[in-house]
């Protein structure tokens, strides 16, 4: 007998297909506007539920970088409009000290989580598995509607804590106790702090419902033929990304629960007898460990960093071969540098705490460990060059945004090698550089590849296309802005510039950078600007954009594209479609590309 | 069966179109879960060591858990927890029966085994709740200041822990007395017992949400009992993680 009867020794279970097939093919209840489009449990609709709200994170969040930016830039200037709007946060039209670190703290928070994490991988795990596997819907529905109203109830708690009077958190995205743990230090880290914890928890309830859905959904719900090695390379990723959240979310829970309670019960996780200026006494605790908060933080940090990046690689990936009219190069290597990524990052958290007082020998092996990451990175680098290398290439936005996702993920990835040497690191740490860094390697990179996501695949999600017009000047605006913006933070960091402070202008050895500052901030605000008409262009065209005629508008192979142009709950209007080959091939036998559905014919070559 | 028939029939299990594990999605989502969740008591209970090997004085766990309830001042070291271990692993062995009369498709054995397991659980709940409260309400004499010989008596709280170093040649109404032990040792005993407390509460409510649905017959309808399997996983990890709590805070 074979392993796989010995494995799979009871008889086979009916798995999903044909029960979801009943469940959501055939409609005989009517559909309210409440069922369409608010407890909507369509995977569709649920992925644009997590876009829009995205969106209004990304304007919150990108709009604090423009007001610190006014800060940084124009220490000296007073912006009475800013008093207006925001009132004693900023007394005489200039930003208060706690007012610019909650707009630190929340830009950050927001940027990487209700983002980056929710608005990223949520918008596009939720549309395209279920699509490109070929499957009618996720696993399961309900939970994943689930996974997107935590999210909400996330987002309704962390907008509140903007508006309480002491102000919201602002000991940093990273929360470091003792800062976060004790109001009496700083106004953010009264009631404005446990708003931010609770919100985050329940983050990351959201955030396991959706992974648990996505992996079993991609390990169970594959239609007939679509063999793990025949999936885009989009799913991979966002299995990989799955993996790694379901993972590593449950320990900064972990952590954020000891801080809770350090904060509310008076336990001694994280804080010991340290003496406080603000009051003048010590605190009645005793031995906790603020490093081993760091070390929980991280243990998910650095993984979410990947959690962030890999969706976008994978957009990336897909979108490249289907417009260069190729085949991805190196598909297994892709998948391979893939689970590379998704192993190492677990292992290099401690990269974050070289100058904690780590054990240097533990941090000569971290070290190493971060700089094995640098040999999947340039496989998909190669591969994604490669890829592109005497292609017919098209140049869509989509294309052009996932071409400046490779250039800023090159730029951005050789300034992590630096940082990932300790010894560097220890001169390098919380300054400008680091800021540079991951702005440039996950944050930009990452928004990149969104955007790539969204101008390719917007024809499926409202059945019209983007005005490719402001594509190209959001792509090029962007693209010279975000090397505008980070690319002189790096020589400032190298200067010794620290990150989060208030007013460089004091010291004399950062003034030489007063105009260098000026200049950012001015850009900054250009690109924010730029964004805006990229918001207005995507809502705008969900309702006149120009309408899409053809099935299949790209000329891809995925499955998504055999699905009506405007699909229903449960995706295809007949039986799914059986897949016969993998994903990517373009330009095969003299045509320009085969769709997954089309059978292998004789004597057809092998990719 | 002979050889020649199995390659035949050789399912090609990675292929799509079914599940390679040859388990619906529910169960797959659930052992992911509990994947997940042992990551967040692997966190508490690494801290828990982190900081529990970085004092200079930890509490033996003999001394410490040493009553049972109506046995007074007995001493009677990790009596009680053993029974507590014990009902609770009993309570996996019904659930292991309910599972096994779910397969066989017999609804009373499921209701029957499931009440019990439920027991099981409610018997664990109550068992720890004695323990914190004893804990909580104890009274150990605790020499709060050395230089004035001031002696408070403390109950085991998250602020307070009355079990540090004996002070030698000092009694207090007969009872040794004791300086202030690590606060450490409060807050990650009431937190991760408290974390794991609120699992098994959970698990009873599942349980008899699932004790409800097959006492009115719903999977029985449904031609499976597959939603006991998962209630079961899920009880089964949590009686697995008190394994490792009962190591780390009794043992150790």
């Amino acid at each position: 007998m074979s392993n796989d009867s010995n494995l799979h020794g009871k008889p086979e279970i009916v798995t999903g297909h044909e029960v979801h097939h009943d469940e959501h093919h055939v409609h005989h209840h009517k559909e309210t506007f409440i069922t369409k489009y608010v407890f909507s449990q369509d995977h569709k609709t649920i992925g644009k539920q997590f876009l829009i709200t995205g969106i209004a994170w990304a304007i919150i969040g990108g709009l604090f970088s423009v007001l610190f930016r006014l800060q940084l830039g124009f220490p000296d200037q007073t912006f009475p409009i800013l008093e207006t709007f925001f009132g004693r946060y900023a007394k005489g039209g200039q930003i208060q000290p706690e007012f610019y670190y909650a707009l630190i703290t929340m830009h950050g928070t927001v940027l990487v989580f209700f983002v980056l994490t929710a608005g990223l991988s949520g918008t596009f795990a939720n549309l395209l598995i279920p699509l490109q596997c070929g499957a009618r819907d996720m696993a399961s529905p309900f939970l994943n509607m689930l996974s997107y109203w935590f999210f909400f109830m996330a987002s309704v708690v962390m907008v509140s804590s903007l508006f309480v009077s002491t102000g919201p958190a602002s000991g940093g995205w990273t929360s470091y106790p003792p800062l976060s743990a004790l109001g009496d230090a700083n106004q953010g880290s009264k009631i404005g702090t446990d708003l931010w914890l609770i919100a985050m928890a329940l983050f990351v309830v959201s955030s396991l419902l959706g992974g648990l859905n996505y992996i079993s959904t991609i390990l169970n719900m594959r239609t007939k033929g679509m063999s793990m090695t025949r999936l885009p390379l989009t799913i991979w990723a966002l299995f990989f990304t799955a993996i790694l959240g379901v993972l590593s979310f449950p320990v900064l829970l972990s952590g954020f629960i000891l801080l809770l309670f350090d904060r509310n019960l008076g336990t001694s996780f994280y804080l010991s007898d340290i003496f406080v200026s603000q009051t003048g006494q010590a605190l009645p605790n005793e031995g906790g460990s603020a490093i081993l908060y760091q070390h929980l933080f991280w243990f998910l940090g650095h993984p979410e960093v990947y959690i962030i990046i890999l969706p976008s690689m994978g957009i990336v990936s897909e979108v490249l071969a289907v417009n260069s009219r190729k085949p991805i190069f190196g598909y297994m290597a892709m998948v391979g540098s893939l689970f590379a990524i998704t192993i190492l990052a677990f292992l290099v958290w401690a990269h974050h705490m070289f100058v904690t007082g780590l054990n240097p020998f533990l941090g000569s092996i971290f070290v190493l460990l971060t700089l094995l990451i640098a040999v999947p990175s340039a496989i998909k680098v190669f591969n994604w060059l490669t890829t592109l290398w005497r292609g017919n290439i098209r140049f869509t936005p989509a294309t052009l945004f996932s071409i400046g996702f490779v250039s800023l993920f090159i730029s951005g990835g050789l300034t992590g090698v630096f940082l990932g040497n300790s010894t560097i690191d220890i001169h390098l740490h919380d300054t400008k550089f680091i800021v540079a860094h991951f702005h440039i390697v996950m944050g930009v990179a990452s928004f990149f590849g969104m955007f790539a996501g969204v101008y390719h695949w917007f024809p499926k999600m409202f059945g019209r296309y983007l005005n490719s017009t402001l594509g190209f000047i959001h792509f090029w605006v962007t693209m010279a802005g975000a090397y505008l913006i980070f690319w002189p933070m790096h020589y400032e960091g190298l200067a010794g510039v620290p990150r989060r402070y208030l007013d460089l202008s004091g010291w004399h050895n950062f003034n030489k950078f007063g105009e260098l500052n000026k200049m950012i901030t001015v850009v900054s605000i250009i690109v924010f600007a730029v964004q805006l008409m990229f918001i207005f262009n995507f809502f705008y065209s969900i309702f006149k954009g120009r309408k899409v005629r053809h099935q299949n508008p790209w000329g891809a192979n995925t499955l998504e594209w055999t699905t009506p142009i405007r699909p229903g709950h449960g995706n295809w209007t007949g039986e799914i479609p059986e897949v016969h080959r993998w994903a990517y091939d373009y330009g095969k036998d003299g045509r320009e590309f085969i769709p997954q559905t089309e059978p292998i014919g004789k004597g057809e070559g092998h990719h | 069966m002979t050889t020649t028939a199995v390659s035949q029939h050789q399912t090609k299990w990675w292929s799509g179109g079914k599940s390679p594990f040859n388990v619906e999605y529910g169960k797959l989502m659930m052992w992911y879960f509990l994947m997940s969740d042992s990551f967040t008591f692997g966190a508490f209970l690494i801290s828990y060591g982190t900081i529990r090997f970085s004092q200079n004085y930890w509490p033996s766990p003999s001394y410490v858990f040493n009553t049972f309830p109506g046995a007074g001042e007995a001493n009677l070291p990790l009596a009680f927890v053993s029974l507590m271990t014990f009902i609770l692993i009993m309570s996996s062995v019904t659930m292991v029966l309910a599972v096994h009369e779910g397969h066989h498709g017999n609804k009373s054995g499921v209701v029957k085994w499931m009440a019990w397991t439920i027991v099981g659980g409610l018997c664990f709940l109550s068992c720890q709740a004695w323990e914190w409260h004893h804990l909580i309400t104890g009274h150990h004499a605790v020499l709060v200041d050395p230089a004035t010989n001031k002696i408070e008596e403390w109950g085991q709280s998250m602020r307070h822990n009355p079990w540090g170093p004996a002070v030698e040649n000092m009694t207090y109404h007969g009872e040794k007395v004791t300086r202030p032990g690590p606060v450490a040792f409060g807050g990650y005993f009431f937190g991760i017992t408290g974390f794991h407390g609120f699992h098994v509460f959970s698990g009873v409510i599942i349980n008899v949400i699932m004790l409800i649905m097959a006492q009115t017959g719903v999977f029985e309808r449904r031609g499976h009992y597959l939603m006991i399997e998962k209630a079961g996983l899920y009880w089964h990890f949590v009686d697995l993680v008190w394994v490792f709590v009962f190591l780390c805070f009794y043992l150790i």
